[in-house]
């Protein structure tokens, strides 16, 4: 047989017995959390792969409807941990319409300022680990060195570092300080070095770039027929942001473009994720100069938000308040309508279709988790690659299986 | 944030669809920003593949709610297709209704690939059918699990499902 006919998938699919099964996952250092894949092997070459997941599945969804919207904020930021205010704010922005709340100029601001350093800190972690499962540690610390920095920035502002539960409906839990802008601030004017410095080991490492350029690549029309939203749509050139073509929050006062590219392939896909996280910081840079000043909760008729904490320790109409709002049976009702809305997640589109039955609680709360509709079409990126591509192809896409599974 | 819609845009959708499906009885609504038509089970897979012909050309989500507690509903299943048109950002919810013992509507996977696991998901937590799926079992849960879980009549607490497994000792494996 000549040799460059060896490489050929087509030739070989109908000897079955040729190819051999191995079962990837659940258990392995490359699939960060717990899924698996069923791949059919010929030799080194992925012919098939069937993935498996639900192995974290831990039935958030009916939760939602036993949790008030309030309550269950601290189980969407436990969907997609990399990124876990980004879901508060898709949890709240959902609830927020269905209830018809306008939100504070401010407390937009707050929330814009904190979407885009969840992006970063999403990318930086996705980035980050892809390049540490294809052999390269360094820039991986690099990256890490910089999320804790967001995370100090989360801390200040909430309380928390990691599962924030910072939004509640119509506002904020607590409104920022001025050492929280400083902090901010500080970010802004540090991270563009340490950007270059991770830049530098990632997008120029020639090892990187050879494993990465051509491997899994999503054409367009699979990219909009399949579902793809967010990073992984752009970079198949599906120039289509949710901040641009349906604003929400404050997207609509920034100056910022959207990336981005045509290979479809995993070095596409990292290309689009670092020049976003440039946008961000610079919308980041924009928010934090021109934060409006005023209340974060939003004025209505009072019940449908938690009144200011001290308010409620010191004067009995606070306490009233807080008691009409907390209780099951004085809650805002909420319409007997159901609504999608989404915002444009790290990961791609993240929508909430709530069902409210009058109660402040939703009769049905489903999640557009994007991770589920990438890896839906993971076997048709890996079909044909080698098998050590399969962590590259699984990195690239950013599957974050608490919010897979749900 | 305002619950007027520019009712122009709306009506000009609703002459594009039913132009596509004539003799198909549409029920439109509307709620904020958002477009709603019922469509009757029957005619589900047209609707789908007319839809997809004035543009919708992304399938954003299917999801499914059980009526069984809210309100004065008289079915019991809704399942909802959410769809998208990438170069407008037009988007459209449509429902249709579904009842206890025919749960079978068919499947969009020839119209959209996308619906795979989002049709499977459903019948993992609901059990509708989609009829036509060419992979068609349980996505998170797994195959030998008995209920469907996110319907109204399932506990919260589950059914000891997790309790009952049996467990299995270090010497007897």
């Amino acid at each position: 047989m000549p040799l460059e006919l060896i490489d050929r998938p087509d030739l070989d699919a109908d000897h079955k017995e040729g190819l051999w099964t191995l079962n990837f996952g659940p258990q392995h250092p490359a699939t960060h959390t717990t899924l698996r894949l069923v791949l059919q092997l010929d030799g080194e070459m992925v012919m098939d792969a069937e993935p498996d997941i639900g192995f974290l599945h831990s039935g958030f969804e009916k939760l939602g409807e036993v949790l008030d919207f309030n309550q269950y904020v601290t189980i969407v930021d436990r969907m997609n941990y990399i990124s876990p205010l980004a879901n508060e704010i898709a949890w709240h922005h959902a609830v927020e319409k269905l209830l018809n709340i306008e939100l504070t100029a401010r407390c937009k601001y707050i929330r814009t300022i904190f979407a885009e350093l969840m992006r970063i800190h999403d990318h930086l972690l996705c980035t980050g680990t892809c390049v540490l499962d294809l052999g390269g540690a360094t820039a991986f610390m690099y990256a890490f060195n910089e999320r804790e920095y967001i995370y100090e920035i989360c801390e200040r502002a909430s309380g928390q570092r990691f599962h924030t539960s910072y939004t509640r409906v119509g506002g904020l839990l607590y409104d920022v300080t001025d050492d929280w802008i400083e902090m901010v601030r500080k970010f802004c004017r540090t991270f563009p070095k340490a950007y270059r410095d991770f830049a530098g080991l990632v997008m120029k490492n020639r090892i990187f770039v050879e494993r990465t350029k051509g491997v899994g690549v999503l054409t367009r029309e699979e990219a909009i027929a399949g579902g793809a939203t967010g990073p992984v749509a752009r970079a198949s050139g599906v120039a289509r942001d949710l901040r641009r073509d349906e604003p929400y929050l404050a997207y609509e006062d920034f100056d910022f473009d959207i990336c981005a590219a045509q290979g479809g392939d995993c070095y596409a896909r990292f290309q689009v994720r670092m020049m976003e996280i440039l946008e961000s910081l610079k919308i980041i840079e924009q928010a934090i100069e021109n934060l409006p000043a005023g209340p974060i909760y939003s004025a209505g008729t009072g019940k449908e938000t938690i009144p200011d904490k001290r308010e409620v320790y010191r004067s009995i109409e606070g306490l009233i308040h807080h008691f009409e709002s907390i209780m099951p049976n004085r809650q805002m009702p909420a319409p007997k309508e159901s609504i999608y809305a989404a915002t444009e997640s790290p990961n791609g589109e993240l929508g909430y279709y709530i069902v409210g039955d009058g109660t402040f609680r939703a009769y049905r709360a489903r999640t557009r988790p994007p991770s589920l509709l990438h890896f839906s079409l993971f076997s048709r990126m890996i079909k044909g690659c080698m098998l050590s591509d399969v962590v590259a192809v699984l990195g690239s896409i950013n599957i974050i299986a608490a919010e897979l599974d749900r | 944030m305002t619950n007027t819609t520019a009712s122009s845009d709306v009506g000009d959708l609703q002459s594009r669809l039913s132009g596509e499906v004539p003799g198909v009885s549409l029920a439109w609504s509307t709620y904020q920003d958002q477009t709603r038509v019922v469509v009757p089970a029957a005619d589900l897979l047209s609707v789908l593949q007319a839809s997809k012909k004035i543009g919708f050309d992304q399938l954003t989500d299917i999801t499914c709610v059980d009526l069984l507690e809210y309100g004065n509903a008289t079915d019991r299943f809704e399942v909802v297709y959410l769809l998208l048109n990438i170069e407008t950002s037009e988007r459209l919810t449509l429902k249709t209704y579904l009842n206890e013992p025919d749960l079978t509507i068919p499947s969009a996977t020839s119209v959209w690939f996308g619906a795979d696991w989002l049709e499977r998901e459903v019948y993992d937590m609901y059990g509708i059918i989609f009829a036509g799926h060419p992979n068609f079992k349980r996505l998170l849960l797994p195959q030998e699990f008995q209920s469907f879980p996110l319907r109204k009549d399932y506990p919260v607490k589950g059914r000891g499902e997790r309790h009952n497994f049996p467990v299995i000792t270090r010497a007897e494996s």
